[in-house]
């Protein structure tokens, strides 16, 4: 890793071979209220600062409590959503203010899988042409032809190729879930956002789903990013972990650290409320119960904002926003009180 | 709530004058001239002339319609010198075929209407609703299956059909009801009920056949709800979470058809108060159109309209009451 | 195990659809004590909505074809009048679902939901129904009862909903609680919550508890017992340690072998269980599982594809529905499921 550049330490340290780098986006939607005129009354501060990078074949996991805004993240990255404010580069290019159709031919790069199989696919479409349909958009011609290509890929994902004229009501969840995959793997992007990719599928298939995703990875030296909120899940599969609170990164550090050396007390709230497949384990655990719930994004509160649950707060952090901040080797934390023990 | 009704009147307000604008317009390019129908055969250029100006058409078109609005809100004077009358607020114009304003015309009208429109309302709300209900409980039962088959049947005749099989069966056939002209309920309720019981029953038919549909599945979606179970589970009774539970969300959406069909039907009956002869808001529209008077039937769609949009506010006003989500903003 | 409070035996439940009849829940045996939290496991279809609902008399007799035995403090359910089984539901016995707001009525507040539990099997004035309606709001942990009694449901959050329904399942002092996915919508802080709440709850009432989950960690978290259902049958049947240290069923081995775990190396690949749950309507003749298993060749004389395993006991509180031989069964554990999860009986010798 390189040194730290930046003057703003808001900003993760910039490393040489980065595919995707964001910096201090933010995403903001904004709220009409009553009155007689409809003015905007205010925002959903939905992302309010958050920076990362991602290298190719690497795997950046998004965690957080639901409405802390990954998807809106993992949107807003992807530019599927105009940033309200902050940088993102692709490529050491900075794609932040291209339109729609300037982003068509990066499309091809960086794709997108969503949680819902039941809702992102076109029940009117053929498995054959769902899955075709980035090689139009394109206007990409494969050498063998369209039909070959795609029974290649449904062979890849695990589906049958003879399906190719069938529709995805035909299908069950995990393998409609593969039929996405197969989707967004198409045009061999460099980059795939995965919002909630398994979080509706039983256990089982949710596995086969994680091993595919990770062979796939390793054959096309994919870089993912994959939001989930099922923590065992996102660890398993991260390189690295983001913890995401209320719009913005609490932490960010090597997966296995997020998990035995969180600097941040949100962090560790999080990773101590997942309950372990281990009873024994389990007995003799402790667990640091948060209170409360998460506040609202429109009047998030002052400093910073998980104080209003955070068991170790103090004055300060209601005074004073804690920034991002290398806290040790490669590990981003922003709390004025992280973790002693866990600083080396 | 305050201010989301203002709104909303404001919005109305704006509807009604653009509504009134595109009649105003479309009926400036239609070929009858209004004139000419009134002076009958012996016509010369200068009675048209004349007639032309006391009516003031003769004016531009934006004046015109300036006049109209104006007669609204402040009234308006025909003609000039001795032949001059007034035209008192809300003036609707003035029909020179009838000799007579349209705001009267309507006063005249619209109560007979509203007596049809309301009879017939709560006949299919109740007959309708209630079978409805009685499917949805006995669902693919026989008692299901009969009802949803009299309602296909109901409803996919035209309404004048239903209203001429009344005619003919009970008014012709079997002779149990004479023909009876549309009477006053103050001068003699017997009459009164005997000229309306049929156009009731037409209107009624109609709508209660859509209505048993409507209320069927609604209930049936609301009894598959997840809060159904939640009840049940509570140990209620059966009547309770039927009765309680399930009409109240199942019967929230029949508010909003009731109330735009209500309202539709205030704006004239137009099949049933011709077949039956009720001398109503339809039948004047439908006449007005047939010897193209103008002034008539701008103030009969202006007044169809009005209903229509009213009842889209109080609709909306209602569900926020039933409905604790709804948040009118 | 003490004197079961609720007793299931042999239920059945079947629906005739158009597509044939489904048989959602095919002979299942468990028993739950008081002050004893037992887990139903299994994936989604596999029968565990359906079996905690006919134990509520919540399915409809006349759709739906119900049968074998319930007795909950002996008193046999499925033959008794509904009015009868009506009086016991919410009083003796309670359920509380997976998602608190599609299960709380949108148009009615939050007190008037819970008055209205109270007042049907309480003869008290609505003042002191409102006044336990409250105690009970703040027994479950939400701040400001008096001012959530007058809120609506969407007024307040996943987690502050799912309280209001343990509090509207608790208010009548059940001895049974049949908790159907109780933490599946929420976050898990907010998860870790509930368990708790569920837990000193249990404690402070001393309630028989049936736990619905699909997730192995909140089962390790709270569950005395554990049973897996797999297609609508008892797969396995014992103690939590059992289940998770000495497991003889490979859908057992598969579910263990597919979670991943917070705690282990992340590099260990997961395994995933070949294929997908079955449907309930054309079920296979022999072993249910046998299109997914991978052990069935070990099985002489085709057993697995033309005869039905029994549920058999291991150990008298540890029953097994497989063909194989358990001695073959436990190596085979042993072997996939490696150190991490050895039989700890064995370590604590
Ligand atoms: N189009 C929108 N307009 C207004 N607010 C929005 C919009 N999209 C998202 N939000 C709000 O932004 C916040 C973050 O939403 P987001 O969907 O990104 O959360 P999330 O972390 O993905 O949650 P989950 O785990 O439930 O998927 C939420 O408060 C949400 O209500
Ligand atoms: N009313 C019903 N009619 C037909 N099939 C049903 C009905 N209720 C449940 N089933 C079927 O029974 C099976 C078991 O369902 P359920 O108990 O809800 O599973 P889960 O284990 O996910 O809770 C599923 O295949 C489901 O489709
Ligand atoms: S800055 Fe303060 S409130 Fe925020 S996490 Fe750190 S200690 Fe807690
Ligand atoms: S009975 Fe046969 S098919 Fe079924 S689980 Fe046992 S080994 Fe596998
Ligand atoms: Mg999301
Ligand atoms: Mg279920």
């Amino acid at each position: 890793m390189t040194a730290v550049d930046e003057s703003n330490t808001s900003v993760v340290a910039r490393r040489a071979d980065a595919l995707l780098r964001v910096e201090q986006v933010q995403k903001y939607f904004p709220i009409t209220g009553g009155g007689l005129l409809k003015r905007k009354v205010g925002d959903v501060k939905a992302v309010e600062s958050i920076s990362f990078d991602v290298v190719p074949g690497e795997t950046l996991g998004v965690v957080g409590e639901s409405g802390c805004g990954k998807s809106t993240a993992g949107r807003t990255v992807m530019k599927l959503l105009d940033p309200t404010g902050g940088k993102i580069e692709f490529e050491g290019r900075d794609i932040t203010h291209l339109s729609r159709k300037e982003m068509v031919p990066l499309r091809r790069e960086m794709q997108m899988i969503f949680q819902d199989p039941y809702s992102s696919l076109n029940p009117r479409h053929t498995v054959g042409s769902i899955i075709s349909a980035p090689f139009k958009v394109q206007g990409v011609k494969p050498t063998r032809g369209v039909q070959a290509e795609v029974q290649d890929l449904m062979a890849r994902v695990g589906l049958n190729p003879e399906h190719y004229n069938r529709y995805p009501n035909e299908f069950s969840g995990g393998q409609r879930q593969r039929i996405g995959i197969a989707r967004a793997i198409a045009l061999r992007p460099k980059l795939i956002v995965c919002d909630e990719p398994v979080s509706a599928l039983d256990v089982s298939i949710q596995a086969q789903v994680v091993n595919l995703l990770e062979d796939l990875q390793d054959e096309f030296r994919l870089a993912y990013i994959f939001i989930a909120h099922d923590l065992s899940v996102v660890r398993h599969i991260s390189d690295r972990i983001a913890v995401m609170y209320l719009g913005r990164i609490m932490e960010l550090a090597e997966s296995e650290r997020i998990y035995k050396a969180p600097l941040h007390p949100y962090t560790h709230a999080l990773t101590s409320a997942v309950p372990l497949p281990d009873p024994r384990a389990e007995r003799s655990r402790e667990r640091i119960l948060l209170h409360g719930d998460l506040p609202s994004p429109i009047n998030p509160p002052s400093g910073c904002v998980f104080r209003t649950r955070c068991p170790k707060a103090q004055d300060r952090c209601a005074q004073e926003i804690p920034v991002l901040r290398e806290l040790a080797p490669g590990h981003y934390g922003a709390c004025h009180f992280p973790e002693e023990r866990h600083l080396i | 709530m305050g201010a989301y009704i203002i709104r909303r009147l404001i919005a109305m307000a704006g509807m009604l004058v653009t509504l009134s604008v595109i009649v105003f317009l479309l009926f400036s390019v239609l070929p009858a001239d209004p004139a000419r129908l009134v002076c009958g055969k012996s016509c010369t250029p200068s009675i048209i002339k004349a007639i032309n100006h006391k009516f003031g058409y003769d004016q531009p078109l934006a004046v015109q319609y300036k006049e109209f609005v104006q007669g609204i809100f402040v009234g308006r004077t025909y003609g000039e010198g001795k032949a001059a009358f007034d035209c008192h607020v809300p003036c609707l114009g003035y029909s020179f075929l009838r000799n007579e304003d349209v705001t009267t015309l309507i006063k005249d009208t619209l109560p007979i209407t509203a007596q049809l429109a309301l009879g017939g309302f709560v006949l299919w709300i109740l007959v309708g609703v209630s079978i409805g209900i009685v499917a949805a409980l006995k669902r693919g039962k026989w008692q299901d299956r009969t009802i949803m088959g009299a309602a296909l049947v109901g409803y996919s005749f035209p309404s004048f059909f239903i209203a001429l099989l009344l005619i003919f069966f009970v008014q012709i056939k079997f002779a149990v009801l004479g023909f009876h002209s549309y009477t006053s309920f103050f001068d003699s309720p017997a009459e009164w009920f005997k000229a309306l019981v049929l156009p009731w029953i037409a209107v009624a038919m109609l709508y209660a056949a859509f209505y048993s549909r409507l209320t069927r599945n609604q209930m049936l979606e609301t009894l598959g709800e997840d809060y159904i179970r939640t009840a049940r589970a509570k140990g209620l009774r059966e009547r309770t979470v039927i009765g309680k539970h399930g009409l109240r969300a199942g019967l929230t959406p029949i508010v909003t058809a009731a109330g735009l069909d209500l309202a539709g039907l205030l704006g004239g009956a137009l099949i049933i108060e011709q077949v039956f002869a009720l001398p109503g808001l339809g039948r004047l529209s439908v006449d007005s159109v047939t010897t193209s008077d103008l002034p008539v039937i701008t103030g009969t769609v202006m007044v169809a309209a009005f209903f229509i949009i009213l009842a889209n506010l109080v609709v909306d006003l209602l569900y926020a009451v039933i409905d604790p989500r709804v948040r009118l903003a | 195990m003490s004197d079961p409070f609720l007793q299931v035996k042999d239920l059945r439940v079947q629906f005739p659809t158009e597509d044939g009849v489904v048989s959602a829940v095919d002979g299942v045996d468990f028993a739950v004590a008081k002050n004893k939290v037992l887990a139903i496991v299994g994936e989604s279809g596999s029968g565990k909505s359906v079996t905690s609902q006919a134990i509520m008399g919540l399915i409809n007799r006349k759709t739906a074809k119900v049968t074998g035995e319930i007795r909950l403090d002996g008193e046999e359910l499925l033959t008794a009048r509904p009015e009868q089984v009506r009086s016991l539901r919410g009083k003796r016995m309670a359920m509380i679902f997976q998602d608190p707001l599609s299960s709380l009525h949108p148009f009615y507040s939050i007190g008037k939901q819970l008055v209205e539990a109270v007042n049907v099997h309480q003869d008290v004035s609505r003042s002191a129904a409102m006044q336990q309606a409250r105690d009970m709001l703040d027994r479950v942990g939400i701040p400001n009862p008096d001012r959530r009694l007058k809120d609506y449901p969407h007024n307040l959050s996943g987690g502050m909903r799912q309280r209001v329904m343990i509090a509207m399942a608790l208010l009548n002092n059940p001895e049974l609680l049949i908790a159907d996915e109780p933490t599946t919508a929420l976050d898990v802080t907010v998860q870790a919550q509930i368990i708790n709440l569920l837990r000193d709850l249990q404690r402070e009432f001393g309630t028989a508890i049936i736990l619905i989950t699909h997730d192995l960690g909140v089962v390790a978290d709270m569950a005395d017992d554990v049973v897996v259902m797999y297609g609508g049958r008892v797969v396995e049947r014992g103690s939590i340690d059992d289940i998770y240290y000495r497991p003889e069923m490979p859908y057992t081995w598969g579910l263990l072998g597919s979670v991943p775990r917070m705690d282990a190396g992340r590099n260990e690949r997961l395994q995933p269980i070949p294929g997908q749950p079955p449907s309930l309507i054309r079920l296979p003749k022999g072993c249910v599982f046998r299109p997914r298993c991978a052990y069935h060749e070990l099985v002489p004389g085709n057993r697995c594809d033309t005869e039905r395993p029994d549920l058999l006991p291991v150990t008298p509180e540890h029953a097994v529905r497989c063909h194989l031989d358990p001695a073959q069964r436990r190596e085979i554990a042993a072997e996939r499921l490696g150190v991490a999860t050895a039989d700890p009986a064995m370590e604590d010798k």
